[in-house]
């Protein structure tokens, strides 16, 4: 076997540009992609659920059924969409989805409120979309308990009891896109690198020219080397894009150290191009390849690393799963990096894994790549 | 556009279609295994409800009060206790670590200040870096801390306050019933699984459209079909139809893994799904046909695809429900197919609704499809002529 050549090396990596530049719609997108994405799931995906539809049956009609309307309405959550008079109404509009909750009163509210008995309130939620609704009813219960503090302490020169002081730390106002960009970041490079990665062998065995690529002296470690630099570039373009746009149009606070981000995002994107480019060799078709990379990295890195869902929600085989979901780590390294601005001295053990995937990722590229024909 | 379509001619291109897509034993496996696998991610993975998270606590108190406060986190199912610390900093440090993502201080007094009628101060600090999780935990800490103010503190003052927070178990004064409609236990999965229906039906139909007609162009052998005596409808058709067909099995692996698997209820009428779905898939088969006619490589194709594909699926509320979207991103999200398609799935599957209610959706796929189509096979005898 000959020795290893840098010389050889860079010339497969030139032309994988010269094939990459010929392609600059691809070539636009790997850029703009992560713009794309950040800009789309920054904007769109807030989990502050405001301007709830709510539809009120008041069949009390009292001072005291209205005073709690004016609570839900004063909240903020809520906005009275209905007025219903009939209990029957309540179904057609929640099927027709014209309202998400129905806040229903029962005549002897007031009375049972003054009489010290329990005065009953219903709520009727679109329980579909479960997440939502199970928002809307903590802001019912909520707005209800405070109320019903109000109620029963009135007359006493007391406020509540028990005061909870909260406060939010590293995303003190809750901001959606603060939780979501540093996380996708990890998403967009599993995007990029991998997909683009998964098609550069299986191009060439569709093409045919693996076969001019193995009457070549080039060694095998060579071609991965070679095809993955282009990838490599693009891919910390792409942090640097994501960067700047998740601080410069969201707002997204950044105080942890650039170098880190980085040293632990090279590593990261090197193991990724190498599944990629191990998925490529394995599969030898670009349909199936980047359906392939697809389902190994796109899915998991979206829905298994806790960037949109908690962990420790899912049944214990998935959970087991999220720890060899390699961007679960990386996401621990950029939320460490952007919002709670921690060091090496917290994300040493997420930096040590990021170089074993590398490893791990490249030896399988260069394991399964095989130069013969047939 | 059914001019000269010929049967025989067209079915041996469906033929070679078919064999094409489904030679490779793998891709077999990916057309159908594929789908099942991200049903079953997005069954299970997807889950925004807040349980066991973990928490930190520092309790100066140290009282049979305090530890009965923190019986009443633990015993919620919202909080875990996983630690116990003596100063404020530790509770930081957790949070730092990842280690905790609530931390809870009682302070000193706390029994005390309750016992004398004083407002006592707990603290709750959580980690905003998952801001979901964090204000739902929020949310259910503030109730519990009240809850717990207003059933303590109520008792020693008032006897009707105390006597309302007996009986009515929920709250003191007022009495709290919720009921959720349609999905009694609000699982998010009965809400996920059926729009999984809608995006791999849509990937499927933009992907499988798209590549068929871009490998041929790569390989070479688009145009030896150019030359061959197939006209360009037996080429649209024999191009689409397979797809349409692989969609259609997709549809009925899904909705039967849905409903054996995961037991989501299935209350409307199956033949409006089927009817609905054939309506929604033109329009994927319209815009990978699009795709394909812009595209000379599988891997311009590919990353055309994904860049329709992904800002449909953000804004078609399979994630994320369209009214808390912003003005722009709501009207934007109108003249995306997967959201009409997705409003009809779960209507279907959820609210066992009806044409009657549903009948804009079903107009608006198919205003869509048609034209979509008409665009794109008008665009491709252009560029195939």
């Amino acid at each position: 076997m000959s020795r290893l050549s840098l010389s050889r090396l860079l010339a497969i990596a030139r032309k994988e540009i010269v094939q990459l530049r010929r392609d600059p719609r691809s070539l636009a997108m790997a850029f703009l992609m992560p713009a794309l994405l950040i800009l789309l799931f920054g904007y769109v995906i807030t989990f502050d659920v405001k301007d709830i539809r709510l539809a009120v049956l008041d069949e009390d009609r009292s001072a005291r059924s209205r005073e709690l309307v004016d609570a839900f309405t004063g909240s903020g959550y809520f906005r009275v969409a209905a007025r219903l008079a009939r209990y029957g109404d309540a179904g057609p509009l929640l099927d027709r989805g014209a309202v998400r909750m129905v806040l229903v009163v029962p005549p002897g509210f007031a009375r049972d409120l003054g009489a010290g008995r329990p005065a009953a309130v219903q709520a009727l939620v679109d329980g579909g979309d479960a997440n939502t609704a199970a928002i809307a009813l903590n802001y019912a219960r909520a707005i209800v308990i405070a109320y019903s503090a109000r109620a029963v302490l009135r007359g006493t020169t007391l406020s509540a009891p028990v005061s909870a002081e909260s406060r939010v730390w590293y995303n003190e106002e809750l901001k959606s896109s603060n939780m979501i960009v540093p996380g996708l970041i990890a998403v967009v490079m599993m995007v990029v690198a991998a997909m683009l990665s998964s098609l550069t062998i299986a191009r060439e065995w569709e093409r045919g020219t693996m076969e001019q690529l193995a009457a070549t002296p080039v060694h095998r470690v060579e071609v991965i080397f070679g095809k993955l630099i282009p990838y490599l570039a693009i891919g910390l373009v792409d942090v640097g894009v994501a960067v700047l746009v998740g601080r410069g149009v969201f707002g997204v606070p950044f105080r942890g150290s650039a170098l880190w981000l980085l040293g632990t995002t090279f590593f990261f994107l090197l193991g990724t191009l190498g599944l990629g480019i191990f998925i490529s060799a394995a599969v030898k078709s670009q349909l199936l390849a980047t359906q392939t990379a697809m389902i190994a990295t796109y899915l998991p890195s979206l829905l298994l690393s806790g960037l949109m869902f908690d962990i420790a929600n899912m049944p214990f085989v998935l959970r087991m799963i999220t720890h060899v979901v390699p961007a679960r780590y990386f996401i621990v390294v950029t939320r460490g990096l952007f919002l709670k601005g921690v060091g090496p001295h917290v994300l040493w053990i997420q930096g040590v894994g990021m170089i074993v995937f590398a490893a791990v990722g490249l030896t399988l590229a260069v394991r399964a790549f095989r130069k013969e024909i047939g | 556009m059914l001019d000269a379509v010929r049967w025989p001619r067209l079915r041996e291109l469906m033929r070679k279609e078919f064999r094409q897509t489904l030679r490779d034993p793998r891709a077999k496996r990916l057309v159908f295994v594929a789908p099942v696998i991200q049903l079953l991610l997005f069954g299970y993975a997807v889950n925004t409800d807040v349980r066991n998270a973990k928490t930190f606590v520092v309790d100066h108190d140290h009282t049979a009060v305090s530890r009965e406060l923190l019986a009443t986190f633990a015993a919620s199912g919202y909080f875990r206790i996983v630690a116990y610390g003596e100063r404020p900093a530790e509770i930081v440090n957790a949070l730092d670590h990842g280690t905790a993502i609530v931390g809870l201080e009682i302070p000193l007094g706390f029994a005390a200040d309750l016992a004398a009628g004083r407002q006592a101060k707990v603290q709750v600090l959580v980690d905003g870096t998952s801001s979901n999780t964090a204000t739902v935990a929020q949310g259910y800490a503030t109730l519990i801390i009240q809850r717990f103010g207003i059933e303590r503190g109520g008792t020693g003052r008032r006897g009707d306050g105390g006597t309302g927070a007996r009986g009515g178990g929920e709250t003191a004064g007022v009495d709290f019933r919720a009921r959720a409609w349609y999905n009694p236990n609000l699982s998010s999965r009965v809400y996920n699984v059926p729009g999984v229906i809608g995006t791999i039906m849509m990937m499927m139909g933009l992907l499988l459209t798209s590549l068929a007609v871009v490998r041929e162009r790569e390989i070479g052998t688009l145009e030896q079909l150019m030359v061959s005596p197939l006209s360009p409808a037996e080429l649209i058709l024999g191009k689409t139809l397979p797809v349409v067909a692989i969609a259609f099995i997709q549809l009925t692996l899904i909705t039967s893994v849905a409903l054996l698997w995961f037991h989501i209820p299935l209350r409307g009428s199956f033949v409006l799904l089927i009817g609905a779905s054939l309506l929604y898939i033109l329009s994927g088969l319209g815009l990978g046909l699009f795709i394909s006619t812009v595209s000379n490589t599988q891997q311009e194709a590919f990353m055309s695809m994904f860049f329709i594909f992904m800002p449909f699926i953000i804004l078609s509320g399979f994630m994320y429900p369209v009214e808390n979207m912003p003005v722009v991103f709501r009207f934007l999200s109108l003249l995306n197919p997967i959201r009409h398609y997705l409003v009809i799935v779960r209507g279907i599957f959820l609210k066992g609704a009806g044409v009657g209610i549903l009948w804009p959706q079903v107009l608006a796929l198919a205003v869509m499809g048609t034209a979509i189509l008409l665009f794109a096979t008008t665009r491709f005898r252009k560029t195939t002529a």
